[in-house]
């Protein structure tokens, strides 16, 4: 094994620990700029829609991406100036890129063999790797006898072989179908949580982040535009992207009291009371539609609407609205039909202040 | 144009407009291209047969095994694989430069490392007697120093064949290497490998099917070469006498013999072919 400089378990101290990172990547037209902290046994998820920069952060991280400013600290050691082989650093690429031409054994023991073990010891530990992910009994087949589900977790352990302070992941789940996904997920989400060490894993699926991460990190425009638990974003979204990734209506406006003027539209009624610039957030099955102004409700939190747009979501049916308000109401099939909702249809729609949340922005 | 309408109109109505339209799928080849291309397919046939149909086979059995013959088919054999050997030892590093290394002037080495590709092999052999000759400006030093002399041995035979053979590998490794994921290099750099190590255990694998059609691309020219080598290395029986200079010197005194030795050189193509087509060439 390569020991970089001095044992960062001796003299780092404790809060030395782990990822300390600012990482910078200038490509003209784009720049990366995101700050990552862990602790050793974090998972940190990176979040975000398609070309925000996540996988040239983890690439970064890899080492396959020269920093442009910024630091990379791991367990107190300088890593920016050091090449990717040197780097304590194990890498679950998208489509796993495992070696075509050696079998999974080999794939494994590749990792260990290049920092100098012997042939047989190699095997021994891959051996040992491929039976904690539950394939010993494919040791001996080429990559494209196995399953996507088999296949990941062969490139996991092929990562965790090199004994890596810090685990990247790519898309662990993306090149898998969906009923494998569910059984991978749970399965991979057990060995992070067995991972001593700092793991970073990049997606663009809420489900897989909540699921497989402590610690979000949703990066939109190659910046952080917000991080926390995956409950704390879940419950208060700062962008529309993770609003609707969680699946909530999300305003901002000024509170005053219980009412929220929102920016250039109507005002919604909360049961919080707050003042200033806030977020309000409420789910879509909290809105209700009528075809004709309902009398039986308040006033409050009512809006006339237009349909724009309709699709199916599961067995139920989202209704995309405009007019005072732009929001999104689920409904089911049959209501649907009920209210003969069509695009251009106008609608009422309301929802109760007790469904809604309020949050200061 | 003409409205295609009444076909139409007609063809859910039964039975008979349908076989046409089954025929019309199978398009006829117009006769334009039809007669051209039986012609040139006669054209790169008929030779070949007619060699087959004047070959002295009564005579044949003695031919094959007369030394003379025997002395060329191994040099040839011997040189061709000596010259694959250089063309795969220099040019699959050179392969990997042009396609993964960035360096200025990059298209430039490319189009000189094609360049033998489409020179008339004798310029080669008087290029190559300038530079290794024994006066030349590099062989006049290997004579000094060395006293090493590379014109008409069989050494300049092999040098002369891998000059005009080593392009055909290069441009076939260059193409499979490009062809070839990167992103395997990268994860074998993430598991510690050095960018030597990553080449070595994981790209050279995986484009060994373009190194070994290259390196049989290069072989075969290297076979049949015969511009450059009586050029740069003469042609003396047994030293640097290959098997398409026997053929040559044979057809001016002894036909039979010429055709004889020109059987061999097509059967050893052939088998070529046939390992190419079946090792290689379905698979991709």
């Amino acid at each position: 094994m390569t020991d970089i400089d001095a044992p960062p378990a001796l003299l780092g101290a404790a809060d030395e620990q782990g990822l300390d990172a600012r990482l910078v990547v200038d490509r003209g037209t784009f720049r990366l700029d995101v700050s990552l902290r862990a602790a050793p046994g974090d998972v940190v998820a990176l979040l975000g829609p398609n070309g925000a920069g996540k996988t040239t952060a983890l690439r970064a991280l890899a080492g396959l991406v020269p920093l442009s400013e910024g630091h990379l600290r791991l367990d107190g050691t300088a890593l920016e100036r050091i090449p990717p082989e040197k780097r304590p650093v194990g890498v679950v690429f998208q489509d796993y890129l495992l070696f075509p031409h050696l079998t999974a054994l080999d794939n494994v023991a590749f990792g260990p063999r290049c920092h100098g073990t012997g042939k047989a010891e190699a095997r021994a530990q891959a051996a040992t790797w491929l039976g904690r992910m539950g394939l010993a009994d494919h040791a001996g087949a080429k990559p494209r006898r196995l399953s996507g589900g088999q296949a990941q977790r062969v490139a996991l352990a092929r990562a965790l072989a090199t004994r890596p302070r810090l685990l990247l992941l790519d898309e662990p789940l993306a090149a898998l179908d969906a009923r494998t996904r569910l059984e991978v997920r749970s399965q991979l989400r057990r060995h992070l949580a067995e991972f001593e060490a700092v793991a970073v894993l990049v997606t663009h699926d809420p489900l897989d982040a909540m699921v497989l991460a402590d610690r979000l990190v949703v990066v939109e425009h190659g910046r952080v535009v917000q991080e926390g638990t995956p409950t704390e974003i879940a419950r208060h979204p700062r962008t529309d992207y993770i609003a609707q990734l969680v699946g909530l209506n999300l305003y901002r406006g000024e509170a005053d009291g219980h009412a929220v003027r929102l920016e250039g539209g109507p005002s919604i009624t909360t049961t919080e009371d707050l003042t200033g610039p806030v977020f309000v957030a409420f789910p879509p099955v909290a809105v209700t539609l009528f075809r004709d102004r309902p009398t039986g409700v308040s006033a409050r939190n009512l809006w006339h609407c237009e349909v724009a747009g309709l699709e199916t979501h599961g067995d139920q049916i989202r209704a995309d609205l405009t007019g005072e308000i732009r929001l999104a109401a689920d409904l089911t099939t049959a209501a649907a039909a009920e209210l003969d909702l069509h695009t251009g249809a106008p609608v009422w729609a309301t929802v109760k202040a007790t469904q809604t949340h309020a949050y200061p922005a | 144009m003409t409205g295609p309408k009444q076909p139409v109109a007609a063809r859910p109505g039964g039975g008979g407009p349908r076989r046409p339209r089954v025929r019309a799928v199978r398009r006829g080849v117009p006769v334009p291209l039809l007669v051209p291309g039986l012609l040139a397919l006669a054209f790169l046939l008929v030779p070949l047969l007619a060699l087959l149909v004047r070959a002295p086979w009564r005579s044949l059995p003695s031919q094959l095994t007369s030394t003379e013959v025997w002395q060329a088919l191994q040099l040839s054999l011997i040189s061709a694989t000596a010259a694959t050997a250089v063309a795969l030892v220099l040019g699959v590093p050179l392969a990997w430069l042009l396609a993964r290394a960035e360096f200025p002037g990059r298209g430039l080495v490319r189009a000189l490392v094609t360049l033998p590709l489409v020179l008339p092999p004798v310029v080669g052999g008087v290029a190559l007697l300038l530079a290794l000759g024994r006066n030349g400006v590099v062989g006049q030093w290997l004579d000094a120093w060395f006293g090493i002399t590379l014109p008409f041995t069989t050494a300049g035979v092999v040098i002369a064949e891998a000059f005009v053979a080593m392009p055909f590998l290069v441009i076939s490794v260059e193409g499979t290497l490009r062809a070839a994921d990167p992103r395997y290099e990268e994860a074998a750099t993430t598991l510690g490998a050095s960018r030597f190590t990553a080449f070595r255990r994981v790209t050279l694998p995986l484009i060994a099917p373009g190194i070994a059609a290259g390196a049989v691309l290069a072989w075969a020219r290297a076979l049949g070469e015969f511009g450059a080598t009586i050029t740069f290395a003469g042609n003396f029986p047994g030293r640097t006498q290959t098997m398409p200079l026997a053929v040559y010197l044979a057809l001016q005194n002894d036909p039979e013999a010429a055709i004889a030795l020109s059987l061999i050189l097509l059967a050893v193509s052939i088998a070529v072919l046939a390992g190419l087509r079946d090792r290689w060439m379905t698979g991709a």
